[in-house]
């Protein structure tokens, strides 16, 4: 065989090295066209043209209800649409149904894994998913039965290379979206353990998504540790829209069209895990690895309350489905209930 | 998409990808507090040495002083959130109480001193239990009161003396050069820098109860660049490579250098954005703010529901209320915001196809819910119920036909071709937009919309509760008790009553003679 003409493949190199290059500017210089873009909407703070809107008054939030129960630390809870009943898991490997309510557990499930990271609540009310450091969402039907096994009845949904970071069911029982530290997010069919669509963009994990909350949405978004927001249409697996904010990763997502205000404060210095609107979108609540939550108006961007009672990091925040209390898991052990 | 090549304003010099870690962008805030609160000159705090009993302590201050800085000078709101963060500074190493393992913050004259930066957590120690053996049994070998072990210390010894049995020779030998070295130095130095080695050893190894604010999210311990690399020991100790490795997950994705797909991608993505419309901040500024004020009254965060939010007073009739199909105004009104709303409650789901039905337009409403019920379905049953909806809405001669466009039409028909969830999208826009212009509007113009939202019938029938029972009375007394007595009518609501008395007047008109005006008035 004869060697191959060693100019010639040197200079296909520098042909291809100098077009990637070419390719490079041409990006470059369409992002800062898109930032000049952006600045040019820019042309008013939220809460500038939020000044006229009435200020809240004081707020008074505490504890409601307390569960105990988990053996370590909780990663991740959801409510149920009965707007009591919750679904937590946490890294001892165990998944509780609560009712939130009354504090009774139950269900429970032995997951085969430790760091169950994600769990979610059926729109119906009969199955929960949940999956972590096993790579894999599986569904739980839930049975009024005490004494089943539901480990028994399992059923093994998604798939993924890596860890699953979060998962939620859509409209209905029959459809699953879950994002996976593999860098990728996808939607399932249950039934069959299909696979309907993939969502490929992001270059690192992924670490959370949400799904839009209209009826007549097929929108979701999805952030990551490449710092950025994605979002997806559900039908094509397009990304229809990125954000990149933010200094680091991104542990929680609640829909938006743009990035319109940053609550920040110069004495909150540890991360949000894990942040939730009120019924209303009034109110942005934030669950802090400092312990505690911060309560923020969206509108006029100011902290509206503080609230300490976790003795550990608050790893998951949710307003209840009618918006009358949120839930918040920690790295303490427990979950509480706060209105 | 790759990452650009995009310097991060302002910060820029920084090039280990380590700086961006969750954990470290904390920890350099946290050095950057604390290195302006020991900067006397620049309205730190004064780093003093205290006269105590028989000896002086140096370089303390104290817990009041750090909580009156923290609130001063990060404009932290309260006392309570002063004490919190420095609680959390101490957690971490930062700072601590020269006299007490547990560390937190108290806003009182207790004394504290700061960490060294040898010590800070953001040298990513992970000290090995060798390292901490030989710390405790340096310990025991210094006859001083303050260096005398805790409890739980003096049980951390003796599992290591058994856990370390056949090395313990060595241990010893590392711990008796380490008493050496220390005594070499200054007194007052050897006091500070003993309190800052057990304070570091008090975030490696906390006292039982206490947070160990070590531990990592497992999500964030794969980024580590190099999580085999080997770890240094506090003591010098060489690495034996006998370290348990810690739970990491090795990266499936190896960074890669962008390849020229790749950037193609990136091209034509950004190209969308550009030209996808995009609102002024300011247009947003307001639909969220018209939005935010339409629902404040439904945010039970906001406004006080009725009866009162079950999770404040214990009683869940909240509920109740809620689940029973008989709506209140207030839930009516939510129905009149858009036809979303409306169709997001199930209560209005029904009157809203319960008016369409007495227009006999209601086959638009019915195929909506069939293609969002399509959605819902299992893949399998997908493309059999596919079919049922052309069956019945859009194929000749269908029982329920739609009005659709003739474009929609086409491109439906093209998409049953291979039937899935989303074969409907466009008919099924078309439909809702349809809705939304016409029979919506008319809807809410209705008598049956306006007498739930102005709640009229409740207030009639209250009154003709009483009339209807007099009524029936005075028919009773007429004409027997023949048909009345089988039924229990007190448990009857008036509307029932009215329609029972319509269903029989006549099976009581034939019988006996009533007046026709009874039959009007009801």
């Amino acid at each position: 065989m004869r060697s191959p003409p060693i100019p010639e493949m040197a200079t296909q190199e520098v042909q291809l090295s100098e077009t990637l290059a070419h390719l490079k500017t041409e990006s470059d210089t369409l992002k800062g066209k898109l930032e000049e873009e952006r600045a040019k909407l820019h042309d008013v703070e939220l809460h500038q043209v939020a000044e006229k809107v009435e200020g809240l008054g004081q707020f008074v939030m505490k504890t409601r209800r307390t569960l105990k129960g988990h053996g370590n630390k909780v990663l991740c809870m959801d409510w149920c649409k009965d707007k009591r009943r919750i679904v937590s898991s946490s890294q001892d490997g165990k998944v509780i149904v609560w009712d939130a309510f009354t504090t009774n557990k139950e269900h429970a499930v032995t997951m085969p894994c430790t760091w169950v990271m994600a769990c979610a609540y059926a729109p119906s009310g009969c199955a929960v998913a949940c999956g972590g450091l096993d790579n894999k969402c599986s569904v739980y039907p839930l049975s009024l039965d005490k004494n089943e096994n539901l480990a028994a009845k399992k059923k093994s949904v998604a798939m993924h290379t890596n860890y699953l970071s979060a998962c939620s069911f859509t409209n209905s029982d029959m459809q699953i979206l879950t994002s996976s530290g593999d860098g990728t997010c996808a939607l399932w069919d249950v039934e069959s353990g299909q696979l309907l669509q993939s969502f490929h963009g992001h270059a690192a994990d992924v670490l959370c998504l949400d799904l839009a909350p209209s009826e007549t949405g097929n929108t979701f978004v999805s952030g990551g540790c490449d710092k950025k927001a994605n979002v997806w249409d559900m039908r094509s697996g397009q990304c229809i829209q990125s954000f990149e904010t933010h200094e680091s990763d991104i542990n929680n997502s609640s829909e938006a069209d743009r990035e319109v205000a940053i609550y920040s404060k110069e004495s909150i210095i540890f991360g949000v895990s894990s942040v939730d609107f009120s019924l209303s979108g009034r109110l942005l609540f934030g669950g802090y690895n400092d312990y505690t939550i911060n309560v923020w108006d969206v509108l006029k961007g100011t902290r509206v309350s503080i609230l300490f009672g976790h003795e550990n990091r608050v790893s998951t925040l949710r307003v209840s489905p009618d918006g009358t209390a949120f839930c918040t898991g920690s790295w303490d052990h427990t979950l509480r209930t706060w209105a | 998409m790759a990452e650009g090549s995009r310097d991060h304003g302002g910060a820029g010099t920084t090039t280990d990808p380590e700086e961006d870690s969750p954990n470290m962008i904390v920890y350099r805030k946290i050095e950057d507090i604390v290195t302006r609160i020991q900067d006397e000159k620049a309205g730190g705090v004064a780093i003093r040495t205290v006269k105590s009993f028989l000896s002086k302590i140096p370089s303390v201050v104290s817990g009041a002083d750090i909580v009156q800085w923290l609130m001063k000078n990060l404009s932290a709101e309260d006392p309570a959130e002063a004490i919190h963060l420095g609680s959390l500074i101490a957690a971490h190493g930062y700072i601590f109480p020269i006299s007490d393992h547990v560390l937190t913050l108290k806003d009182d004259g207790t004394l504290y001193r700061f960490q060294s930066p040898y010590f800070w957590p953001s040298n990513c120690w992970e000290p090995e239990n060798t390292d901490y053996a030989i710390y405790l049994c340096k310990r025991t070998m210094q006859n001083k009161a303050r260096l005398e072990l805790a409890d739980y210390e003096a049980e951390n010894l003796a599992r290591l003396q058994r856990a370390f049995a056949r090395k313990w020779e060595f241990i010893f030998m590392q711990a008796e050069a380490q008493v050496k070295i220390d005594r070499k130095k200054d007194k007052a130095e050897r006091k500070i820098l003993d309190s800052q080695e057990r304070a570091f050893w008090d975030v490696h190894r906390p006292v039982p109860g206490c947070v160990n604010t070590t531990e990592m999210d497992i999500r964030k311990c794969r980024r580590e660049k190099n999580p085999h690399r080997v770890k240094k020991s506090v003591y010098g100790v060489p690495d034996e490579g006998q370290s348990q490795p810690s739970p990491v997950h090795s990266s499936s994705q190896p960074t890669r250098k962008p390849t020229k797909e790749d950037v193609q991608k990136e091209i034509s993505f950004l190209n969308i954005q550009l030209d996808r419309h995009c609102m002024k901040v300011s247009k947003v500024a307001d639909s969220l703010m018209s939005y935010t004020e339409q629902f404040m009254d439904y945010d039970p965060f906001v406004s006080a529901t009725e009866p009162t939010n079950p999770w404040i007073s214990d009683d869940a009739s909240f509920w109740d209320v809620e689940a029973s199909r008989d709506p209140s105004q207030q839930r009516v009104k939510k129905w009149g915001f858009s036809l979303e709303e409306a169709l997001k409650d199930p209560a209005g789901r029904d009157q809203f196809l319960k008016f369409l039905e007495s227009e006999f337009s209601s086959e638009n409403l019915r195929f909506w819910l069939a293609v969002q019920d399509l959605k819902r379905r299992p893949l399998q049953d997908v493309s059999a119920r596919a079919q049922e909806i052309w069956t019945e809405f859009l194929a000749e001669g269908a029982p329920s036909s739609i009005n659709l466009d003739s474009h929609s039409y086409e491109r439906t028909s093209q998409n049953l071709k291979d039937p899935g969830r989303y074969s409907y999208e466009d008919a099924q826009e078309h439909i809702f937009k349809l809705m939304k212009s016409d029979s919506y509007a008319r809807f809410l113009r209705s008598n049956i919309y306006q007498d739930l939202l102005l709640a009229r019938k409740k207030f009639l029938s209250q009154q003709d509760d009483y009339w209807h029972s007099t009524t029936l009375k005075h028919l009773l007394s007429i004409h027997g008790y023949q048909i009345i007595k089988a039924l229990d009518l007190s448990a009857m609501c008036p509307r029932l009553i009215a329609r029972f008395l319509l269903l029989h007047y006549d099976l009581l008109s034939a019988k006996h003679k009533v007046e026709p005006r009874l039959m009007l008035y009801v």
